[in-house]
């Protein structure tokens, strides 16, 4: 789950990493309001959740409350890369000696989870790696052991600051560590944090929580389908409401699997075959009757999905199962696309039956029920 | 070192008395698993299938002597019965839970580590050495024992590979689901080590798939002379959308790292063969191994 940066940044300040003075505004007066309040210069950012913000204009510099106003309105009104903006941080602008980049995030590797930090902030940490990967320091947090003072000391010490600095960054580190631990993250990370006269300040601020433990977070978890809005495609969302695990794909044959593994198989399988898939939905394990219904009848529904391809292979899922589902769903909706079955294992006899009776095609193996499909899409 | 599983691994199912577990453990005595006992806590005294259950690992590992566990608890509930089970000793310890919090996979990865155990999962469809016992989800009539090992990261796809194998009629020996979240307790490259080494392997099959760069250390660790025998793969994912998940929490392209043709490209540098399409994997071991 990514949260907005006016969200990071409200938890980041309630484990004290400094954030600059700001406001969430949906209206030009408001804007304008705070700007006055706080007579200097201020930063307009539209709230979306998507990275390079600022180069789509949804990051504006206003040096009078009624620039402010015009600005905050002008962002109200527009999109950004297709996402209607609804709400705007606003925040005094901050004087920027250097910027610095900090993360933290899990590492497959290590099994642990690492720290980034370098002296080039304000770049994408993807696009420091390739430029200029001898400015980042990585830090490997011992699971047991956890980051402690000394290791941030390090950090900051390496990062090219000594006494004061130095304290006052390790601490911020030490902060984001304890943000991330707590909030189950899977990136919590400030670019750029800023260095100023004063010390430092987190002008961005990005948090993607995990959302298997969503469950021991219980005010962002009320908030995860809102999140989706611009990571996910509308049908994407729709999806996720039914529980289903669903992939938007530009083709017209729609794939349904068992298994995240096998349906993406099967999703090559038919590409390698010439055909293109309109989507990815795994069943997951031992999915009933309703379930399948519910799967094929959300696949079907979509336009642009000319034809249907089913690949089970019957574990705990049962086959006589899946193809009562697939009967139902067809009868329900009265949609007479093409589909093509692949099944094997658990009551594989049965659930041919049901089909065949059905007058539904099904096949032994993937491969040649993915040439089926491919050739009967091609008619049509 | 890696700990696998034969006829004589003694079996402790935690979470025995739930719905899974319940029926997994029906299933896995069918198969041959000798299960000695089951735990769940506030159940001591009940059994389950004739397995007798305990309210704590310990207590059932004192009664019934028990050295290896299967985990089917809900996801909020496992790291606690994975140290529970870490703490008693028991080894392999296999975590069939999926939706695991990352940050309870890293610690309970940790604690093993420490105590030198093995985990497989979480996530994962389990471990089977065929025709002695599995500890897993996996249809048992799929495997027949044989020349193969096989190694994958999903669960279904792997059932789609080991069924190949059988029907081309070389069988299997250990299979092993790794599991498909980003972090897990075995990689590629602790097993290639184990299966050069398992005198009954005589060829491997290596299923993977988009997400992390796993499948290229295993190209690594082949090129470098690390495993010799016959080895033959498969990736899925190649139609897949950078930044989408696909599935499994581990499958995902991000910053151009973790894609199908990288790590296929990898594989087939080291002398892998990459088959395109699954039922490959076991036409060419069956033509390597010329049998």
């Amino acid at each position: 789950m990514k949260l907005l940066e006016y969200e990071a940044k409200e938890l980041f300040n309630k484990f004290s990493i400094p954030i600059p003075k700001g406001n969430i505004v949906t209206d030009p007066e408001s804007a304008k309001k705070f700007a006055e309040g706080l007579a200097k210069p201020v930063v307009i950012k539209a709230q979306i959740p998507i990275g390079g913000r600022g180069k789509a204009g949804g990051i504006q510099f206003a040096d009078t409350p009624s620039q402010a106003y015009s600005l905050t309105q002008q962002m109200l009104n527009q999109k950004i890369r297709e996402l209607s903006v609804n709400k705007i941080l606003i925040e005094e602008k901050i004087l920027i000696k250097k910027e610095i980049y900090l993360g933290i995030t899990v590492d497959r590797n290590s099994k642990s989870y690492v720290i980034l930090t370098s002296s080039s902030g304000g770049m994408d940490i993807e696009e420091i790696a390739v430029k200029q990967p001898e400015k980042i320091v990585k830090k490997i947090i011992e699971p047991i052991l956890g980051l402690r003072s000394y290791h941030a000391i390090y950090i900051a010490k390496h990062l090219g600051y000594s006494s004061k600095k130095m304290i006052d960054l390790a601490s911020i580190i030490l902060k984001l560590y304890k943000v991330a631990f707590e909030t189950d993250a899977e990136l919590a990370e400030i670019n750029p944090l800023v260095e100023t006269e004063e010390g430092f300040i987190a002008t961005d601020a990005r948090l993607n929580v995990d959302n298997n433990s969503l469950y021991r977070h219980k005010d962002l978890e009320e908030r995860l389908f809102e999140s989706y809005e611009g990571e996910l495609t509308q049908r994407e969302i729709e999806a996720r409401k039914m529980d289903l695990v669903y992939v938007e794909l530009d083709g017209d044959i729609g794939i349904i699997g068992n298994g995240a593994g096998l349906t993406m198989a099967t999703l090559d399988t038919v590409m390698l075959n010439g055909g293109k898939p309109g989507n990815f939905l795994d069943l997951g394990g031992g999915a009933n009757p309703d379930r399948i219904s519910k799967a094929i009848e959300f696949v079907l529904m979509d336009e642009h999905i000319k034809s249907l391809f089913v690949n089970v292979l019957g574990g705990i899922t049962r086959c006589d199962d899946t193809a009562k589902g697939i009967v139902n769903a067809q009868k329900k909706l009265g949609i007479n696309k093409p589909i093509v079955v692949r099944m094997m294992g658990t009551n594989e006899e049965e659930g041919k039956k049901i089909l065949s009776d059905a007058g539904i095609n099904s096949y032994d193996t993937m491969e040649a029920a993915a040439d089926r499909i491919v050739k009967l899409t091609e008619g049509i | 070192m890696v700990k696998m599983i034969n006829n004589e691994t003694k079996v402790i199912v935690q979470g025995i008395t739930g719905t899974q577990g319940r029926f997994h453990t029906k299933l896995m005595l069918e198969y041959g698993t000798k299960i000695v006992a089951g735990s769940t806590p506030g159940r001591g005294g009940q059994e389950v299938e004739g397995v007798p259950v305990y309210d704590t690992v310990i207590e059932a590992k004192q009664a019934k002597g028990g050295n290896a566990s299967i985990i089917y608890v809900p996801a909020s509930g496992t790291l606690d019965a994975a140290l529970e089970a870490i703490e008693a000793k028991l080894d392999p310890i296999v975590i069939i839970t999926e939706g695991i919090p990352v940050r309870d996979t890293i610690e309970i990865l940790a604690h093993a580590k420490q105590k030198e155990i093995t985990i497989i999962g979480p996530n994962t469809p389990g471990i089977i050495k065929a025709g002695e016992s599995k500890m897993g989800i996996m249809p048992a009539q799929i495997f027949s024992p044989g020349k193969i090992g096989i190694i994958s990261r999903s669960g279904t796809l792997f059932y789609e590979v080991a069924a190949h194998i059988t029907n081309v009629g070389l069988g299997e020996t250990t299979c092993i689901g790794i599991g498909g979240d980003p972090i897990v307790g075995l990689d590629y490259v602790s097993l290639l080590k184990w299966f050069q080494e398992d005198s009954e392997t005589k060829g491997v099959a290596l299923i993977g798939e988009i997400g992390g760069d796993a499948e290229e250390r295993a190209a690594d660790f082949i090129a470098s002379g690390g495993f010799t025998k016959p080895i033959s793969a498969y990736i899925a994912g190649r139609a897949a959308i950078p930044g989408k998940r696909m599935g499994h929490a581990g499958a995902i392209i991000s910053g151009g790292t973790g894609t199908a043709e990288g790590k296929m490209n990898a594989l087939r540098a080291a002398g892998v063969y990459v088959g395109l399409k699954p039922i490959e994997v076991a036409k060419t071991l069956k033509n390597v191994l010329n049998l």
